[in-house]
């Protein structure tokens, strides 16, 4: 087994393939699948329609609604749909199928089924996406009993997490970014190697603060860890990859030992992620926190397209290095 | 864009011809803006498309409302939105149609009747209705049209809204541009029946098909339909075939699309079609090149001006959020 340097699309695709190759119920739909054979967003795609047919990868009509509804039916008959939406702007298209189907069934019907699917909607400002393509609604999803949430930050979680949501009996929404599909890391072809729901990983340990983030943030986060380390700030980055569940035993772990936490997320910073992080660790950590607990994130506005705009709007490793130094002066 | 003098047709078919021009100089000049990276967004470009667009708002009045999806530059540039705005839209610029809030995909101008592109299909459907329920309860003489493309027709909400229109005799003209593609699938593998008009018959809408690269039959369909949505009877359906010439996106490749296809639908296009009319019924070809570079000119110099456009202040990221409980510059994170 060896680890080969590629992208997260070229990941997220082989780990979808090789779940593929092990069970023949899982299967793809979506948009575009089997013809995509060039550009950016093709990349996750590209081959499996000669590999798998059109039983498996099937190229649906625009009809958001029953791709999201097919899922949810062929997951209670028995397969392992994975239904693409391309984007969480679309997939809004969709949220009553996903939540009022997807996520209630296996409760409702008193334990009777499960829905074993996984819907993948990328997240995150696009360059100039604008106000209905680079929206994050992770929040959304993890407010939503019922369902699991994850957004892998490297080419190793785009697989791993990709594996362990199809093999998950939860639906799973899997919220990839869009600006991380080409960008590239070491991945194993080990079709064995997994990443589990619900563990965190620390990118960078550190001693005087702790950052929990996810998606491109972590990323983020890890440059600002790595430049504000020249001024002697020791900071430990934990990277969730799982969003719910999320880690809270590594998060706990890190802050009791740093006594300081900064939570990053590109989405809207009212009523994110963020929130319920702080509060958590705010409730159960309270004696061992020297400062309170700080959030960066998006401000309360849709995303704006003018390139001024949109760098105002974005969260970038500049703002995280600035919030560091303010929590630790 | 009113035809000079509507008894003169020529002059008319001339004046659509100036319409097609520069939604075709905007379209290409964009994608060089785009290519040299001043472009924030991608751009979906409607080379190729223009008559439907054009022919269809030449029979619009500028109180006539008009509801467009992503592929809207011609739609805008045909009901009046001026191309200089855009292309600072376009560059994210001060003066953009939308101030720069929303680029390509964005582009609205509700001075003209133009009430938007939409990032999200078969959204303009449902808000065409609404419209068209405004215009009855306001009791203006207006009507609405929507612009859709083939590959939406499987949406659901295409269906709402057309049963909608219909029970309640809207005022709407439903114009179904069909290029055939929807992104990188072939609109007609993922598609049963026979095709949108059908499928607009099937709630007892009255629905046409019209060779969509023809201004002059365009012209002459939509004038007639929208005669009859103005005189009281209700929704139609135009249906109007036409070809994708360029990609998806400015930056597609293609490499779905078989070798050579774009290449046999070069003889049909729009501009070509209707310059060889305007030649046998009697207009110099000097004047109509004089038009078509006349366009280009134009265009250039939007696109100069957008360039000299200085980016919006960063503070507007917070402005027209919304009225009570906006956020401020400097706020959140
Ligand atoms: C609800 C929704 N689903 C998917 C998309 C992505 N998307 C944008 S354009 C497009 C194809 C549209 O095809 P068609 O309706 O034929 O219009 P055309 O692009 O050919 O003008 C797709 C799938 C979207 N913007 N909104
Ligand atoms: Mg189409």
């Amino acid at each position: 087994m060896t680890n080969n340097k590629m992208t997260h699309a070229s990941a997220v695709r082989e780990g979808l393939a090789e779940e593929m190759r092990r069970d023949p119920l899982v299967w793809a739909l979506g948009e575009d699948l089997s013809t995509a054979h060039g550009g950016t967003s093709a990349d996750q795609y590209r081959g499996l329609i000669d590999e798998f047919g059109e039983k498996r990868i099937v190229n649906t009509p625009i009809s958001e609604n029953t791709i999201m509804g097919a899922a949810v039916g062929a997951a209670v008959a028995g397969t392992r749909p994975v239904a693409d939406l391309r984007m969480a702007d679309f997939a809004m298209c969709a949220v009553d199928e996903l939540v009022n189907q997807a996520a209630k069934i296996r409760y409702m019907f008193g334990g009777q089924a499960r829905v074993p699917l996984v819907v993948r909607q990328a997240i995150g400002v696009r360059k100039g996406g604008a106000a209905q393509h680079s929206q994050s609604t992770e929040a959304w999803y993890i407010h939503t009993p019922g369902l699991v949430v994850v957004a892998p930050a490297t080419a190793a979680d785009a697989k791993g997490l990709i594996k362990s949501a199809i093999r998950a009996d939860d639906p799973v929404v899997y919220m990839e970014h869009k600006d991380l599909w080409m960008a590239e890391g070491e991945v194993t072809d080990d079709p064995g190697e997994l990443v589990e729901i619900g563990k965190a990983t620390v990118m960078k340990p550190g001693s005087d603060l702790t950052i929990v983030s996810w998606s491109k943030m972590a990323i983020h986060s890890l440059e600002a860890a790595k430049i504000i380390e020249e001024d002697n700030i020791s900071v430990e980055v934990i990277n969730l990859r799982s969003l719910w569940p999320w880690d809270k035993n590594l998060v706990y772990k890190s802050v009791s030992k740093t006594g300081r936490l900064l939570v990053t997320q590109e989405a809207v910073q009212v009523a994110g992620f963020g929130a319920e992080i702080s509060a958590d660790v705010t409730e159960n950590l309270n004696d061992q926190l020297k400062t309170h607990v700080r959030r960066i994130g998006a401000p309360r506005t849709p995303v704006p397209y003018a390139e001024t705009m949109e760098n105002e709007y974005r969260v970038t490793t500049e703002r995280i290095i600035e919030k560091v130094k303010e929590l630790m002066s | 864009m009113k035809a000079k003098n509507s008894t003169n047709y020529p002059d008319r078919i001339l004046e659509m011809y100036r319409t097609m021009s520069l939604i075709r100089a905007f379209e290409e000049i964009a994608e060089e803006a785009f290519d040299a990276g001043l472009v924030n967004g991608s751009i979906h470009q409607y080379i190729g498309e223009e008559a439907i667009g054009t022919a269809v708002c030449a029979n619009l009045k500028r109180s006539d409302y008009i509801l467009s999806n992503h592929r809207g530059h011609g739609h805008a540039i045909a009901k009046g939105a001026d191309p200089e705005a855009m292309m600072k839209e376009l560059l994210g610029r001060e003066g953009g149609t939308s101030g720069g809030k929303g680029g390509s995909m964005h582009i609205a101008d509700f001075s003209v009747g133009m009430l938007g592109a939409n990032g999200v299909l078969a959204d303009g459907l449902t808000m065409g209705v609404g419209a068209a329920q405004a215009l009855v309860l306001r009791e203006e003489n207006a009507i609405v049209t929507v612009f859709v493309g083939d590959g939406t027709t499987n949406r659901g909400p295409f269906y709402e809204a057309l049963n909608w229109a219909m029970i309640y005799k809207l005022p709407i003209l439903f114009v179904c541009e069909n290029n055939t593609y929807a992104s990188s699938t072939a609109t007609q593998t993922v598609t049963a029946g026979p095709g949108p008009v059908a499928r607009a018959e099937a709630f007892g809408m009255p629905a046409f098909d019209v060779d969509g690269n023809d201004v002059c039959a365009v012209d002459e369909i939509a004038r007639s339909l929208v005669e009859k949505i103005r005189n009281g009877h209700g929704p139609h359906f135009l249906h109007a075939r036409t070809y994708r010439i360029k990609g998806h996106i400015s930056r597609d490749k293609m490499l779905y699309r078989p070798e050579g296809e774009t290449q046999a639908h070069l003889s049909n296009e729009p501009l070509l079609k209707c310059k060889e009319w305007l030649i046998e019924n009697g207009v110099k070809q000097e004047e109509i090149d004089n038009i078509r570079n006349m366009a280009y000119v134009q265009i250039k110099e939007a696109l100069e001006a957008a360039k000299k456009a200085p980016f919006p202040d960063k503070k507007l990221t917070y402005k027209d959020v919304q009225d009570l409980g906006s956020p401020y510059f400097g706020e959140s994170s």
